[in-house]
């Protein structure tokens, strides 16, 4: 008798407590009155356009076309359909482009800005991490504002998004509002004053838009960045090897000057002559279009990370 | 029974033979990438100011990328598809377009063997030449 009304007891308290998590992490929104009337800044817009890499998930990749103009045009073709495994299934990546029914171009600016900075869908759902907007959340509202106009003025196409692969739990989005409180601290970019003007760039550029460290950390068994590995390596998520250690360590870059980085992010060459290819061949198709002082000031930055052990396990 | 004998000895004979030219193929396809890559490493390092600019010292490299990328076109044979090799399948599927990528480059290479004259024009295409590397890494080279 006793023990099933402290059955009961449990299951109603576990209801709440649920009920509560539910509530509590539920999705959050920008105020509508953030945003204000402002003259839009096109090129800033394609600036963040490619030092976010977009184009690297969300452009239609046409197996079919080789051809090098071709494929130009084809990071400014946001339909999506790329498929990125994960070790929780795998994500289809969403279209886009400014297509009013496939695509974003019915999303407001502030449904824009809700996905980048809270990482919350336009039906006021929580987005999957793998749209990295843990790192997009230390952008400006004003860089946000600029490449949605961006986006808007890219081609449209006309290619339906697919849905997630996930198996259960990970395909409870309700699940992600714990997530975010755990992983996502909300905090917009906070320049350090005792650097200089390049330095604080290259960490808005690199912590933000630039979102290196969500491809080159070790992750926790949750999918969040370790902390001890930011910036240090890791598994590739995909599970097609190792992403490089790019803080100088010994294990990263140490023997690379500032002047190798900023090379290295214009030609994709590092100082050994080796090319690089696959993921990171696209983020050079991005990094090379940026300015030579915003190149100049991601290497400024990437001097002064603190030195972290972090290599490939030896097979 | 020696006729079985004899049949299987000339097909083992024969999968080594087909083997040894896959592996060949593979190593010399390498060795090709190397060349390259220390090709590129001259000219990046005069274009950071490693090493001071020589006018010579480029035109010789150019030369060296316009030849590599001629023999390059030969180290792609069907059969070293499988093996040891960091050769994407996409790269055999796309014959054509693998090829007409070194011919761009042995045509830039030329092309700025007669453009560069002086260090101004150097850094305004090199990267030109630079570029052409990851270009075909990202279509053709398999993640490491």
């Amino acid at each position: 008798m006793r023990f099933r009304s402290w059955a009961l007891l449990i299951a109603i308290g576990a209801a709440f407590a649920l009920i509560a998590l539910g509530v509590l992490t539920a999705p959050s929104a920008l105020p509508s009155n953030a945003f204000g009337p402002r003259t839009v800044d096109l090129a800033n817009g394609e600036t963040m356009f490619n030092i976010g890499g977009c184009s690297s998930c969300h452009a239609t990749r046409d197996e079919a076309t080789r051809d090098q103009a071709t494929r130009d045009q084809d990071r400014l073709r946001l339909g999506g359909g790329t498929a990125l495994r994960s070790p929780f299934g795998t994500f289809k990546v969403p279209n886009i482009s400014p297509d009013p029914q496939t695509g974003i171009g019915a999303w407001s600016e502030l449904q824009f800005a809700n996905a980048m900075l809270k990482g919350v869908g336009h039906n006021n759902q929580h987005l999957y991490p793998s749209f990295p907007y843990t790192s997009y959340q230390r952008m400006s509202l004003d860089d946000v504002r600029d490449l949605y106009a961006f986006l808007r003025s890219l081609p449209r196409v006309e290619t339906p998004s697919e849905p997630h692969q996930l198996p259960f739990p990970f395909n409870i989005r309700w699940g992600i509002g714990s997530w975010k409180l755990l992983f996502l601290d909300g905090k917009p970019f906070q320049p350090d004053p005792s650097k200089d003007a390049a330095h604080n760039r290259g960490a808005y550029l690199i912590e933000g838009p630039g979102h290196c460290a969500e491809c080159h950390s070790a992750r926790n068994v949750l999918g969040a960045i370790k902390p001890s590995s930011r910036f240090a390596g890791g598994p590739d998520l995909e599970g097609k090897g190792w992403v490089p250690n790019i803080t100088p360590h010994a294990d990263g870059l140490a023997a690379w000057s500032a002047q190798d980085m900023e090379f290295f992010l214009q030609t994709g060459l590092t100082p050994d002559g080796y090319a690089v290819g696959d993921s990171m061949a696209d983020v050079i198709s991005n990094t090379a279009k940026l300015s030579a002082d915003d190149r100049r000031a991601m290497a400024t930055y990437l001097k002064a990370l603190p030195p972290l052990a972090g290599k490939k396990p030896k097979k | 029974m020696i006729r079985i004998i004899a049949a299987l000895a000339a097909v083992a004979v024969g999968a080594t033979a087909v083997h040894a030219q896959n592996t060949q193929a593979i190593a010399q396809r390498q060795a090709t990438m190397k060349q390259y890559g220390r090709a590129i490493v001259v000219l990046g390092k005069i274009a950071k100011g490693d090493i001071a600019f020589d006018l010579s010292t480029i035109q010789a490299t150019l030369k060296t990328i316009e030849e590599t990328s001629q023999k390059a076109k030969t180290v792609f044979p069907e059969n070293s598809k499988t093996g040891e090799t960091n050769t994407l399948p996409a790269a055999f599927k796309s014959k054509s377009d693998l090829f007409a990528r070194f011919d761009a480059l042995a045509r830039d290479a030329a092309a700025a063997n007669s453009t560069i004259v002086d260090e101004a024009s150097f850094k305004a295409e090199w990267v030109k030449i630079g570029a052409h590397c990851v270009g075909c890494h990202k279509d053709y080279k398999k993640p490491d």
